[in-house]
């Protein structure tokens, strides 16, 4: 009854459903009467369309709709989490390789398939606006439509700018400069579980299914854009089959949405692999830094300009840009700091929020100036981080929250495990590297929990379980606040029409947001359990002892259950707790609001190098995370190995490269290379440090995203001390390493095909 | 309209008649002519292995077979591993390990590694990493993976052990033969 369900690495909630094939994805739910529908794609990137027509695809037998941006409301309807810039099919001009012009509804997917590919569209090619360097380039086309925007650069292919610092970095004084260019590709979620919605008419209302990160931000978007009431809309969001920010935001719910009510039937579109790629991608980044460093590697000033390089629509990538530079300067003291920060629109596909939410791109350029400063200063790497990194209560971006953990433990961590400073066999390196992420700041999440005759609870949260483990988290939560065991707690989530209001599943911000909400809930059942006791035994309230499932009046104890029984005699009831966090906004801050805790991570490599052929054989790879308090150790470290495995990805293998008429070459699983067994370190170490002083309940932090963060200038440490050779620009194919060693430069060649 | 074959199958231990399409892939009868969608669909090319099921013991991606391929074969997919709705030791071992984040690669993860395990029932970690190379798991969870399956396949018997355990057995069952009689 009284054990401690906190701490403790109880197994996964939904875990049988899932090692038994029952769980139910959004891809296996069944509907009657069900309509397929396919797209209609180009096949380039940009494109004036001259015309679309649609008679041959309506003779299928089974085709029920065949719509065109004709047959939608005019001006047509436009989504989008920051600013409605997406439009539900193209009009006038595609944007990006696998944008919709036209879409099929059918009884069948071979009647949908055959229709789609019997719409004829005459199009007039333009070239497209691709790179970084392209979308700066005054004399490039307008990727969105001038009259469609407004502020300073409508007539720019920058969606915004920032520019932010502290201290006078002009007047900074400095021993040593290292100024580079830093490049990040465009890399691809590849969730297991591509994309895949249903909407279905519900009397005056609807429905849509999606696997969702942000079922009730989907909820509002429906609503607006069909004129509804939020209480129409309904959002069931199945567990998704991994999302790693990928299913944050609406991408083509709205048409289907559009699609049901023109049919009057329930309508599914899957995504292929290949059009998920299209669907979603990561912010690439170009990152040209200068920091300043005094000759003891303290660091005097950092000078950044950073572009971000987006797709045609903002989605929520122009706050990936916005957020991830703010934190420019990284976990350190810096005095003086200016960044310029732009999000570029370009004609690729929408880039959107991406596990780390930009923090492994800005890390990539701060870790890598600290490596290059260390080399030229000759200060070991360690000591240059230890030098620099802020502790608690210092300042990291001035006048902001200040640090609020002990990194320098973590680092520390990191360095003893990979055992940093030991002698290195020939051909091998060692990286070590640190970064931190800005946590949500504001948004609201709320919980209500329900305490049964039984002494058994269900709770309601509208968080999204895409992997992260929420439910479990959250029953451990209740069950640890009403002295129950995880297994008689039901968490509901999933379905706007059930669970009340919570922002987003994003940002790591679940715990810590949800997770007190759970919390307040369940105190907010025993504060009326103990007015009940008051009421049954006929004392003050303030007499009742509620803990650990019981009530305690003058050494009699009833259990939660007993006392319902006796308070609800004859009649039956439950207690129905709410609980809620809000993080409020702050609209003089940049970002809306303070971030409510920093996710700091330390990442230290062996690597080795194979001279023939530039491969890398990642020996050693250790993470630690400072998670204020692990509420169940095994999942928590199973995230951070997670994604330390998915940035080895990002730093080894992955990249989306286009062509001139921006068409991804590698579409697929073929050709798209994202690790395997194969590509795992020979040895990986998650290590969690737990002081107990995060915001969440009992001392959480977020936790999850970190080991991403730091792997990429880690792992190119390691090869630079192996090799000699230096990159700056990512995946570390063994082509470049050997290009680069070849060479014998510190700028390697870049591989075939562009990598924006 | 496209001819219809009929197929006859022993899916999960039950034979099973359905009607496909020559199109059809296994897959695709699997989740939507038989109702098992444990089994799951990615990449549809082969190379993600979310799909894998048991084809006449052998794994195989079900994306990538045609149904009428299998007609007369046995087939077993994630939905067939439970015993009496008790999970197969390989299923619990998951668990355990804490090896399921998403969940959406896992039963075909714990259907190659089934495939792994009857055929090699003690594999060392370097033969695990090279039998679930084909399934991917963007969660990055392969360690625990991989723990699972070596935690499932329990230390491996020595030729010495396998005998001392046959006597226990064999005498096991005098007594239970004895007790019979008596």
């Amino acid at each position: 009854m009284s054990d401690p369900q906190i701490g403790v690495s109880v197994r996964r909630v939904g875990g049988v459903e899932r090692v038994t094939g029952r769980q139910l994805f959004v891809g296996d739910i069944r509907l009657n009467d069900l309509l397929h529908v396919k797209l209609v794609a180009l096949d380039c990137a940009r494109a004036r369309i001259v015309s679309i027509d649609t008679t041959e695809a309506e003779k299928v037998a089974g085709v029920r709709a065949v719509v065109t941006a004709a047959d939608l409301p005019h001006p047509m309807p436009r989504f989008g989490p920051v600013q409605p810039d997406r439009p539900v099919l193209a009009v006038g001009e595609t944007k990006f390789h696998g944008e919709p012009v036209a879409a099929v509804a059918a009884e069948t997917e071979e009647a949908a398939d055959a229709a789609a590919a019997l719409v004829q569209v005459a199009v007039e090619e333009l070239r497209p606006v691709l790179t970084v360097d392209e979308a700066l380039d005054p004399h490039s086309a307008l990727v969105q439509d001038p009259d469609l925007r407004e502020g300073p650069w409508a007539g720019t292919n920058t969606l915004q700018e920032w520019n932010f610092g502290w201290g006078d970095v002009d007047a900074a004084t400095a021993d040593c400069v290292v100024e580079q260019t830093y490049t990040f590709p465009m890399v691809t979620h590849f969730a297991i579980e591509p994309h895949v919605f249903l909407a279905a008419p519900e009397g005056d209302g609807i429905t849509v299914w999606s696997a969702i990160q942000h079922p009730y931000l989907l909820q509002s978007g429906i609503a607006k854009l069909l004129g509804m009431p939020i209480s129409k809309v309904r959002v069931v969001a199945p567990d998704p089959g991994g999302a790693f920010g990928g299913k944050q935001h609406a991408k083509f719910e709205p048409l289907l949405a559009l699609l049901a009510l023109r049919t009057g039937q329930p309508v599914r579109l899957a995504l292929t692999l290949a059009q998920t790629f299209q669907a979603v991608r990561r912010t690439a980044y170009s990152i040209r830094m200068r920091s300043g460093f005094a000759a003891d590697g303290s660091l005097r000033f950092q000078d950044v300009e950073c572009n971000g390089l987006l797709g045609a629509y903002a989605d929520i990538a122009v706050r990936v840009v916005s957020k991830s530079t703010y934190l420019m300067c990284g976990p350190y003291r810096v005095p003086a700091s200016r960044v310029c920060a732009r999000a570029l629109l370009s004609h690729t596909p929408p880039a959107t929020a991406f596990r780390g939410f930009g923090t492994p791109q800005v890390a990539w350029a701060v870790e890598s100036q600290l490596d290059e400063a260390a080399r030229r200063l000759g200060i070991d790497r360690l000591e240059i981080r230890m030098r620099n990194l802020a502790h608690r209560g210092d300042e990291v971006v001035v006048g902001d929250k200040p640090a609020d953990g002990d990194w320098p433990q973590s680092l520390r961590t990191a360095a003893d495990a990979i055992g940093w400073g030991t002698p290195l066999m020939a051909g091998r390196g060692r990286g070590i590297c640190v970064a931190i992420k800005s946590s949500a700041t504001t948004g609201a999440s709320y919980s209500i929990v329900r305490l049964h005759m039984d002494g058994s609870a269900t709770v309601m949260a509208g968080t999204s379980d895409m992997g992260q483990g929420a439910r479990t988290v959250l029953a451990q939560i209740a069950a640890q606040e009403l002295g129950l065991t995880v297994d008689s707690v039901h968490i509901v989530m999933g379905d706007t029409g059930m669970a009340p209001f919570d922002l987003q599943t994003s940002a790591s911000r679940s715990t810590v947001f949800m997770g007190t909400a759970v919390a307040e809930a369940c105190r907010d059942v025993k504060r009326q359990l103990a007015e009940l006791a008051a009421g049954a035994f006929g004392c003050p309230s303030d007499k009742i002892e509620i803990e650990n499932g019981t009530a305690e009046v003058d050494g009699t104890m009833v259990t939660f259950s007993e006392l319902l029984v006796l308070a609800f005699a004859g009649v039956r009831g439950e207690v129905i707790g709410v609980g809620s966090r809000r993080g409020e906004a702050v609209p003089s801050h940049q970002l809306g609001g303070s971030p409510s805790f920093y996710e700091f991570n330390a990442t230290a490599v062996e690597v080795e190098v194979d001279e023939e052929t530039g491969e890398l054989l990642v020996v050693k790879h250790v993470s630690v995370a400072d998670v204020g308090k692990a509420l169940n150790p095994a999942h928590v470290e199973a995230q951070d190995e997670g994604a330390a495995i998915m940035g080895l990805g990002h730093t080894l293998m992955e990249h989306l490269i286009f062509d001139e008429r921006g068409r991804i070459l590698n579409l697929g699983a073929l050709d798209y290379r994202i690790p395997t067994t194969k590509d795992l370190p020979l040895e990986l170490h998650s290590y969690l440090v737990e002081n107990e002083d995060g915001p969440g309940p009992y001392g959480a932090k977020g936790a999850g995203e970190g080991g991403l963060f730091a792997i990429a200038p880690a792992v190119a440490s390691a090869v630079t001390e192996a090799t000699g050779v230096v990159l700056r620009e990512l995946p570390i194919t063994s082509e470049r390493v050997w290009r680069a060693m070849q060479a014998g430069s510190s700028n390697p060649t870049t591989a075939k095909g562009r990598t924006p | 309209m496209t001819y219809r074959y009929p197929l006859r199958a022993t899916i999960n231990g039950t034979l099973r008649s359905i009607d496909v399409s020559s199109t059809q892939t296994l897959l695709d009868a699997l989740r939507w002519d038989l109702g098992l969608t444990g089994s799951k669909e990615c990449c549809a090319e082969g190379e993600c292995g979310a799909c894998t099921v048991l084809v006449g013991g052998q794994a195989v991606n079900a994306c990538l077979v045609l149904a009428v391929e299998v007609d007369g074969l046995e087939i077993t997919t994630i939905e067939g591993l439970e015993t009496g709705g008790r999970l197969s030791r390989l299923q619990d071992a998951f668990l355990e390990t804490g090896a399921i984040q998403c969940g959406f690669c896992i039963p075909g993860m714990v259907m190659a590694a089934q495939a792994l395990l009857d055929e090699n029932p003690h594999p060392r970690p370097d033969e695990v990493r090279d039998g679930l190379a084909g399934n991917l798991c963007r969660c990055g969870g392969y360690q625990r993976i991989i723990d699972a399956v070596l935690l499932a396949a329990g230390p491996e018997v020595t030729d010495e052990a396998a005998e001392q355990q046959a006597t226990v057995q064999q005498a096991t069952v005098q007594q239970a033969t004895e007790g019979l009689s008596a």
